[in-house]
């Protein structure tokens, strides 16, 4: 989903008439006023929740300050459980999405391929980063799971169950590779603008002065594209961090992430402590902000060179 | 600039790939209900259950009621931005970010926290969940009519209206929404998608769903579950195409605009 907004952005750049500028006839007070429906909104139904997350993760269960809920993010065992797998698979698909999807986005721009490819990769992407939740589980299932397309063909071909060899989508890996489907056409988004925007010139300047394809890659390209590459991989991160009904449709609780013990909570006090689940979301929310912190300020730094 | 093609090559199969396999699969497995034939018999099954049109149906009404608040919320709140307040640009930017931060899960926790008790009980009422995906869409949704509304001369119309005797509701409606057509659908289309698709706040907050329901007979059959899979991604695919293709045509217009 994250893709688009990027799609956005960029045709917006494009757009080039100014924004009007600002008028002063009737008070600056005056003006707040019209955006008050909005903020009103965000307050009830963005800030209110989450403030509320948070002061409860300091409350017990009569209301009285405590850091027990945050002292047990560290020491239950559930919890530090979960966020260890939440962070593994965010890492491992943000990773492994980000590099696939770099090389993918750079075979589509840079790799020589014919033109036509290249739109359809990019409205492919398009799509496929914002197919998940339960219908994506279900792909899957029907791809490499018990009965699947591709588990059927590797055992009449090759007579190798790989169910037998210790395969399965219902761990962590099996969900990193499901998880996997989203995240590349992503970093494809973010990284094909980011290639186009590499220019001639610096590769001309390079070439001028005796430099190889490995030093224009070593030295010009690669340090340019760092901040937007590590920028979303970071989002990548986040992204997945953020999934809940991927997993959840594998077969209900049966991966224990940090999303799914919060939707347990939520379902009936499977902590047995309501103050836990605000501290697990509360732990959430300050992981998102530090990805979203990480993400921006990347992003500022690419816009240095690419425009 | 011919260079390493075969690498190129592998690296783009590959993709494809892993992009088309697992939707050749879901087709192939949803044609596989009855034992040693291809029949559309999953298909058949799926669109007799009535619960599908009752679940499919919630969803649709609930893409609506969010399409219609999320436009009535934003446009009139982008386009204030864009005509007198535009140092309150970053506050709207960084709350249209916001649900990057608080992920559904985390933000339906909140909501059922604070309005599933007195003093204010909301959770008896869909307005959490609408506002839920409102939420959800808003950074979509915002940034496709701020594109809109960059592309046009808000200043010029919103003063000729105005030395006209038209009224704010009227500048809304009559001229700027009409102005911005192309870019409110692309926000429209995205919404619709994503709600069709949302599992987590129906799911959480308990209320039918065509995700829900998904997933619900996930649990209980095979074959149906990959049919109403495969529908659900043209949904998605659908909804971008739209997209791609009132983009193409804005593009355009942004061209004429600038070159006169």
């Amino acid at each position: 989903m994250l893709g688009v907004v990027k799609n956005i952005e960029t045709r917006q750049k494009e757009g080039g008439a100014s924004p009007a500028r600002p008028q002063r006839f009737g008070s600056d007070w005056m003006a707040w006023l019209g955006l008050l429906p909005f903020l009103i909104f965000a307050v009830m139904f963005l800030f209110l929740p989450s403030a509320s997350i948070v002061v409860r993760s300091f409350q017990d269960r009569s209301g009285n300050f405590t850091f027990d809920n945050i002292i047990a993010l560290f020491t239950v065992k559930d919890i530090i459980n979960a966020y260890r797998t939440s962070l593994t698979i965010s890492f491992i698909t943000a990773v492994g999405g980000g590099i696939f999807g770099f090389l993918l986005a750079y075979s589509v721009i840079m790799g020589g391929l014919p033109r036509i490819l290249r739109s359809f990769l990019l409205t492919f992407s398009g799509v496929a980063s914002n197919f998940a939740g339960v219908p994506l589980a279900f792909a899957f299932v029907a791809t490499i799971g018990n009965a699947g397309l591709v588990t059927r063909l590797i055992e009449d071909l090759l007579n190798v169950d790989i169910h037998a060899k210790g395969f399965t989508i219902y761990n962590i890996y099996g969900l990193s590779v499901v998880y996997m489907y989203f995240q590349f056409p992503l970093m494809v988004l973010i990284m094909a603008p980011a290639l186009d925007g590499l220019r001639r010139e610096w590769r001309e300047a390079c070439e001028n002065l005796g430099g190889t394809e490995i030093h224009y890659w070593r030295y010009v390209a690669l340090p340019i594209l760092m901040p937007t590459l590590l920028g979303t991989m970071i989002l990548l991160f986040g992204n997945a961090f953020g999934a809940y009904a991927t997993a959840y449709a594998f077969s209900g609780s049966f991966i224990n992430l940090v999303t799914i013990l919060i939707g347990a909570q939520i379902q009936g006090d499977v902590l047995y402590n309501p103050g836990l689940g605000n501290a697990l979301a509360l732990g959430m929310i300050i992981i998102m902000s530090l990805t979203m912190v990480g993400y921006v300020s990347l992003q500022r730094r690419a816009s240095r060179w690419l425009k | 600039m011919k260079r390493v093609n075969l690498f190129a090559w592998i690296i783009f199969i590959l993709g494809i790939i892993y992009f088309f396999l697992p939707l050749f699969s879901t087709f192939e497995f949803s044609l596989r209900m009855k034992k040693g034939v291809y029949s559309f018999e999953a298909y058949r099954v799926a669109f007799q259950d009535p619960k599908f049109y009752y679940n499919f149906g919630y969803s649709v009404l609930w893409a609506v009621l969010t399409i219609l608040f999320s436009l009535i919320l934003v446009v009139p709140t982008a386009y204030w931005v864009h005509w007198r307040l535009p140092k309150a640009r970053p506050i709207v930017e960084f709350i249209t970010l916001m649900p990057f931060v608080t992920p559904a899960v985390v933000l339906t926790f909140g909501l059922i926290r604070l309005y599933g008790s007195p003093p204010l009980v909301l959770t008896s009422t869909p307005i959490p969940l609408i506002a839920g995906y409102i939420v959800l869409s808003l950074p979509y949704m915002f940034r496709s009519v701020d594109a809109g509304l960059r592309a046009i001369d808000i200043r010029t119309l919103t003063e000729a209206a105005l030395s006209l005797g038209a009224g704010w509701g009227t500048i809304i409606t009559q001229v700027i929404f009409p102005n911005i057509r192309v870019a409110i659908l692309s926000g429209v289309f995205l919404t619709f998608a994503i709600v069709m698709g949302e599992f987590v706040f129906a799911s959480l907050l308990s209320w039918p769903a065509f995700a829900t329901y998904l997933e619900e007979i996930g649990s209980m059959r095979a074959y149906t579950p990959q049919a109403l899979s495969l529908m659900s991604f043209f949904i998605t695919w659908s909804m971008m195409m739209l997209i791609q293709w009132l983009g193409r045509g804005a593009g355009r217009a942004e061209e004429i605009a600038v070159g006169h």
